[in-house]
């Protein structure tokens, strides 16, 4: 029996939902023309039920009894004032709610129900017509990609048809190159052509034309987002031939330096290094741009959900501790006018981003604690989400082997036709038809699914069940067992993998992307043992083949081999990519020269600007103080200002911490991308060293996101980006330990492409003694003295002061690593001996801005003279404008308790004297000429840092 | 001298079990998770235990509403070793998600004496929106026998804890429910300003009624609250402790101390 429930807010109640999506309306340009809007949660049972039943389930469930109504003969409200739009998921998009409500309702004892699913029904009561109820429809309340507007009343869709086997093959001997291009367009395979010629020659050799399943599986491992061909083929780049640009570049450092302590790099699901006695720690950041550009919500959820799994899977598990988060969004006030075609509002997107790093992060109960967020109108059509993880995991537990006849087990979330393609889906570009094609790449999470499984697992591990285990990401189990089995070779029954619905042929369980699987190789003798403990958790484990001893991966269904092709062949067969790149140096114009007398305008206008404003409206909404460790928190001060690193404890009581950080900059990447590369590792690395770390205790991961590196002069952005990461992380002696690369980020409409600037994220970790001694931004105390710690020079190419004047301009920042790494040394020093009592990095908006930010946050204005008497001779002759504005890199702010032992620490060093904190709330700075060129209150700084996302 | 036994329930989307733990041995006690199956099945027995701790987190995600499917599961699958264990005078704690669980299984404030009314409840907050902030709290003395809330004895001016939540405002049933709690003293703590004043956001950081944070049933030994003592029981927690005096424990390590000393002089 069908019956419908609906659930809404009592009269009289406030209905904060509701409110929420009138705030949103009211944005969207509809002021004054929505008096109310009402939701209403509907939900659909299907089953065996009595209508007392239906009764039992809406009191003690559904509705709450203090707040709440519920009808489930007739609509909740009268319904004949409003304008009514009810919204339901797409058949084959998982309702998060489907699977807690059906437990809940058999905890009451009512065993008959067999389905729910839920729909969201919203009432608007004002001067609205169709045609804008349809428009709000669209940009507020759902997305096409997983959603529909329900005609009428929602319904449980029908079950699928059951699927009925037939084996495919796909004609690829007779194929000639056309055909070949054909058939890798057509299936979504991204292939290009030398690649299936390969292929072709593979089978021809076999004399057998490839399943389906066989051409997919080859082209998951063989997609960009698995191989990374760009950076492991050969590159033809100024009259040479770079082979395998990764090794010889990030990867030569790592190797170069030879630290003890890196105890696992660039081989497993995330790199490991070395944190205490007892624990090693693991870091993994990874990207989910093209899901988060069609359905922000979703793609970003499973962007975080998916990089939790990847410490989950390094070694023999790691428990997740703290996410990070690094977003790039084009402005939040970008015409709708102007939006390319098929592309999603930067509002919209970075709502959406947001909430689902917001809900998934929060419900693994993992603190997001770190993270930028940087807005250019290069990122409107294909916006960047970088979501990161650490693990920690007791030493022992560092490394894996699947071992031959081991049973592979899959544990967590069913599977279903969600992320069909992702991983081939993210390595070409995204065009305005994308949203029609790659919908189902596309996929909400169910974080408890995760949690569940995390909790599972890190028992499992302690108790010794399993051998390998690793994450179900992009090519789903197509890539999990291919890497697990590259030395045995694997057997896998498809008919064994449970499902979430009927109708999934044999290739679409084998590549389904569905998220919250994990894989395992146990051995036979401790498989009850397992199934116990994953039962005992209310988690699905099914042992659906078995790790071989002959090399080759050999898939069945029911009985019918699928596939069966050489592991050899799948992981080392694919042809080396053969590409050019150049380079020139593009010039762009700088602003006219200004002769101005004031700048307080030019401060104020820069702490309110997008890239700088305060993030707190993204950072509350995130727990980032879960499981208790957090020690130095993202907002600092008693004005909560921009702390440049956090820290956590890991392991409670005990003193030891671990430092995030991160540098990334597109600004800079526009102008030069060598010099944005040194100048976000430097950025990185002071910013661990502003709270108290030590840069010899640091390692770096590397995330590149660029446009279509099939073009040359893209791919000649790319290798000088990775030969300054060489060169800089060397002289610092920072290794880089895991990384990934998202490539062809550019948005397609009809001829026209933009492509996003070229963008490095480094994101930093560091281990820290004793968290006791770290320093936060804010000013502690009036009379101190503020010092500039490093060398201001004449760089505002790429600057923040420039991008609001609406120039790039060309003279962007270098790093001197060699001097840089002696600089952070010695404030290392100072800072654990005590003399430093507030530090902070001196980045976007410059010296200026370091220093307002301070004030404010510690509530203390500051006295600061720009006076050449102080300073090193090579800053004598900069403008003001060059000294308040001007973004060299290895430069701090400090402000110094114990002076003589702080100069004793720096002797040698360039450090400049600027003056003092203020016992009062008045900031001010003079100019060489002592004549006041800033001059204002710090409440004043402080709400226009803080006033620009304060009503979202 | 005698170990005083918590049980930490934990279920599927359970995530502050860890850090409740730890404060709870750090105040003396001796800690075991305990998953909601393991009580169901009979594999553990409340009965062992002198402190039932609901931690924060999500149960199943928050679905239907936060904390009501395991507040169904304590009602329905545990009921009546639940009861026992509160006749027995035994102590429970719910914090954040286990605050909801207490108040929609109808443990809390279970004005009526039947542990299944549902006389209040913890709803969206008014911003519509999940928000972790710090708060200042003070300890409501109620007008009948002083300090009936066994948990928050000798808390003395404001304290500072963490809120992390999306569903925390507070509302009772009806006014006779909250002038009931108010009369009777089971208004523990309140949302205030630094100077002890009720205000509004972002002081009361979720609208919830009269600036309701935690209360107390009649017994004062079954106490829940929004925020989050386990949060700051060393003083590095504190938001900006690089500016105050280090190295004292944290405003919410009392609240664990008190519930353990209490359960070692009594039970």
């Amino acid at each position: 029996m069908f019956w419908r429930i609906e659930v809404g807010e009592k009269q009289g109640s406030y209905d904060a939902a509701g409110e929420g999506v009138k705030k949103d309306i009211i944005d969207l340009g509809f002021k004054n023309r929505v008096k109310d809007v009402k939701t209403v949660q509907a939900y659909l049972l299907e089953g065996n039920l009595y209508e007392k039943d239906v009764l039992e389930i809406c009191e003690q469930l559904l509705a709450d009894p203090v707040t709440q109504n519920y009808s489930y003969k007739t609509p909740l409200f009268d319904e004949s004032r409003y304008k009514v739009v009810e919204i339901a998921y797409n058949p084959g998009v998982m309702d998060p709610v489907e699977e807690s409500a059906k437990k809940a309702i058999r905890d009451l004892g009512i065993n008959g129900i067999r389905t729910v699913r839920t729909a969201k029904k919203y009432l608007f009561e004002g001067r609205l017509s169709d045609k804008d109820i349809h428009t709000i429809a669209e940009n507020v309340l759902y997305n096409k990609v997983i959603q529909h507007l329900v005609k009428g009343h929602s319904n449980i869709p029908p079950e699928p048809p059951p699927y009925q086997f037939k084996l495919r093959h796909v004609e690829l001997l007779a194929a000639n190159d056309d055909k070949l291009k054909a058939i890798s367009k057509n299936g979504q395979l991204f292939l290009n052509l030398d690649e299936m010629k390969e292929i072709k020659k593979y089978f021809r050799k076999l004399k057998r034309n490839p399943t389906d399943c066989e051409l997919e599986t080859i082209a998951q491992t063989w997609s960009e987002h698995c191989k990374h061909k760009t950076f492991r083929g050969l590159i033809e780049f100024e009259g040479r031939t770079i082979k395998n640009l990764l090794k010889n570049t990030v990867m030569k450092v790592t190797q170069e330096l030879k630290k003890p302590w890196c105890v696992s790099v660039f081989q497993d699901n995330s790199g490991i290094i070395r944190f205490d006695e007892k624990n090693n720690i693991c870091f993994k950041v990874e990207t989910h741009n093209h899901p988060s550009a069609l359905e922000p919500y979703g793609g970003a959820g499973t962007g975080i959900g998916g990089v939790i799994r990847d410490p989950l899977g390094t070694g023999l598990g790691a428990k997740p501790i703290i996410n990070t988060d690094v977003f790039c969004f084009g402005p939040p006030d970008y015409p709708h006018k102007k939006l390319p075609k098929g592309a999603l509002h930067p509002k919209r997107i970075m709502k959406g981003v947001v909430a689902g790093v917001r809900d998934y992060g929060n419900r693994m109960g993992i603190p997001t604690s770190n993270g930028a967020v940087l807005f250019d109108k290069d990122f409107v059509g294909n916006p960047l989400v970088f979501c990161g993880n650490v693990g920690i995991m007791p030493k022992g537990k560092s490394f894996k082997k699947t071992r031959r006849g081991d049973l592979i087990v899959v544990a967590g979330g069913r599977t279903g036709r969600d992320g069909i393609h992702g991983a081939t889906f993210s390595s070409g570009e995204l065009t305005h038809e994308s949203k029609g094609t790659s919908g189902s790449a596309v996929q909400i999470g169910n974080p408890i699914q995760e949690k569940k499984l995390t909790d599972a697992i890190l028992q499992a591990r302690d108790k010794n069940l399993y051998n390998a285990i690793t994450d179900c990401g992009a090519g789903g189990l197509s890539s999990a067992v291919g890497e697990m089995g590259e030395e045995t070779g694997a057997i896998v029954y498809l008919e064994k993998v449970p499902l979430k619905y009927k109708g999934l042929n044999y290739d679409e369980i084998w590549i389904s992307e569905a998220q919250e699987r994990m894989v395992m190789a146990v051995s036979p003798g401790k498989i009850e043992e397992l199934k116990d403990v994953f039962e005992r958790e209310n988690v699905e484990a099914s042992v659906i083949g078995k790790f071989g001893n002959d090399g080759r991966l050999k898939l069945f269904y029911e009985g019918t081999m699928v596939c069966d092709i050489d592991m050899k062949f799948l992981h080392d067969g694919l042809p080396p990519v053969k590409r050019k790149a150049v380079w020139k140096k593009q010039i762009f114009a700088n602003p006219p020269a200004v002769d101005k007398k004031d700048f307080t305008g030019d401060l104020l206008g820069l702490l309110s600007n997008y890239n700088i404003t305060s993030k707190e409206w993204i950072i509350r909404q995130y727990d980032h103080e879960v499981q208790g460790g957090s020690v130095l928190k993202p907002l600092q001060g008693i004005n909560f200002g921009p702390g440049d690193a956090c820290i956590t404890r890991p392991v409670l009581g005990s003193k030891k911490g671990i430092i995030l950080g991160c540098g990334i900059n597109p600004d800079y990447g526009k102008i030069d991308p060598y010099w944005m590369a040194a100048s976000v590792i430097d950025e990185a690395l002071r910013q661990i060293v502003a709270v108290g770390g030590d840069i010899n205790r640091c390692a770096i991961l590397d995330n590149f996101c660029w446009g279509n590196t099939n073009k040359p002069d893209r791919l000649g952005g790319l290798v000088r980006a990775s030969q300054a990461c060489y060169a800089i992380a060397k002289t610092y002696g920072v290794p880089f330990i895991s990384g990934k690369d998202s490539l062809n980020n550019e948005y397609s409409t009809g001829n026209k492409t933009i492509s996003i600037p070229p963008t490095l994220l480094i994101s930093c970790i560091a281990v820290m003694d004793d968290i006791s001694k770290a320093v936060s931004m804010d000013a502690k105390r009036p009379g101190n003295s503020v010092y500039l710690i490093g060398t201001t020079k004449n760089e505002l190419g790429g600057s923040q002061y420039y991008k609001i004047r609406g120039f790039a301009g060309n003279d962007v920042p270098k790093v001197d690593a060699k001097r840089g790494k002696c600089l952070m040394n010695a404030l290392a020093k100072a800072i654990s001996r005590g003399c430093v009592a507030a530090c902070h990095d001196c980045s976007d908006g410059g010296m200026s801005v370091a220093l307002a930010e301070m004030a404010f946050a510690g509530g203390f204005g500051m006295d600061i003279c720009l006076d050449p008497a102080n300073a090193s001779s090579e800053q004598n002759t900069l403008s003001d404008e060059t000294l308040l504005f001007s973004e060299s890199n290895t430069r701090f702010i400090a402000e110094i308790s114990d002076e003589n032992r702080f100069l004793k620490s720096m002797k040698g060093l360039p450090v400049w004297k600027l003056g003092h904190v203020r016992n009062n709330t008045l900031f001010t700075i003079k100019n060489r000429s002592k004549k006041t060129i800033i001059e204002t209150d710090v409440n004043k700084l402080k709400s226009a840092w803080q006033k620009t996302f304060q009503n979202l | 001298m005698k170990k005083v036994k918590v049980i930490i329930l934990r279920t599927a989307g359970t995530n502050c079990d860890k850090e409740t733990a730890f404060a709870f041995g750090l105040a003396g006690a001796s800690t075991e998770m305990v998953h909601i199956n393991e009580l169901a099945g009979k594999e553990k027995d409340l009965a062992d235990y002198h402190i039932l701790a609901i931690p924060g987190g999500f149960s199943y995600g928050d679905d239907i509403a936060s904390g009501k499917i395991l507040a169904n599961e304590l009602k329905f699958k545990i009921g009546t070793g639940l009861r026992k264990f509160i006749k027995d005078g035994k102590l429970i704690i719910g914090i954040c998600n286990g605050f909801q669980i207490l108040v929609k299984s109808g443990l809390l404030p279970n004005l009526s004496g039947t542990f299944s009314d549902i006389e209040a409840t913890l709803t969206l907050n008014d911003s519509d929106k999940f928000e972790d902030r710090w708060v200042y709290l003070k300890r409501v003395r109620g007008q009948g026998p002083k300090d009936k809330c066994i948990w928050t004895k000798d808390i003395n001016g404001i304290i500072t804890l963490p809120v992390a939540h999306g569903e925390g405002k507070f509302m009772p049933g009806n006014a006779d429910i909250l002038n009931r709690l108010r009369r009777e003293g089971l208004i523990v703590l309140e949302y205030v300003d630094e100077t002890g004043k009720k205000r509004g956001y972002p002081y009361n950081p979720n609208g919830s009624v009269e600036n309701v944070a935690g209360i107390c049933d009649s017994t004062g030994r079954i106490f829940g609250l929004m925020p989050h003592p386990e949060r700051h029981i060393d003083s590095y927690q504190h938001p900006y402790w690089t500016r105050l005096k280090q190295g004292q424990r944290g405003d919410g390590f009392l609240i664990f101390k008190n519930g353990v000393d209490f359960a070692k002089k009594h039970l």
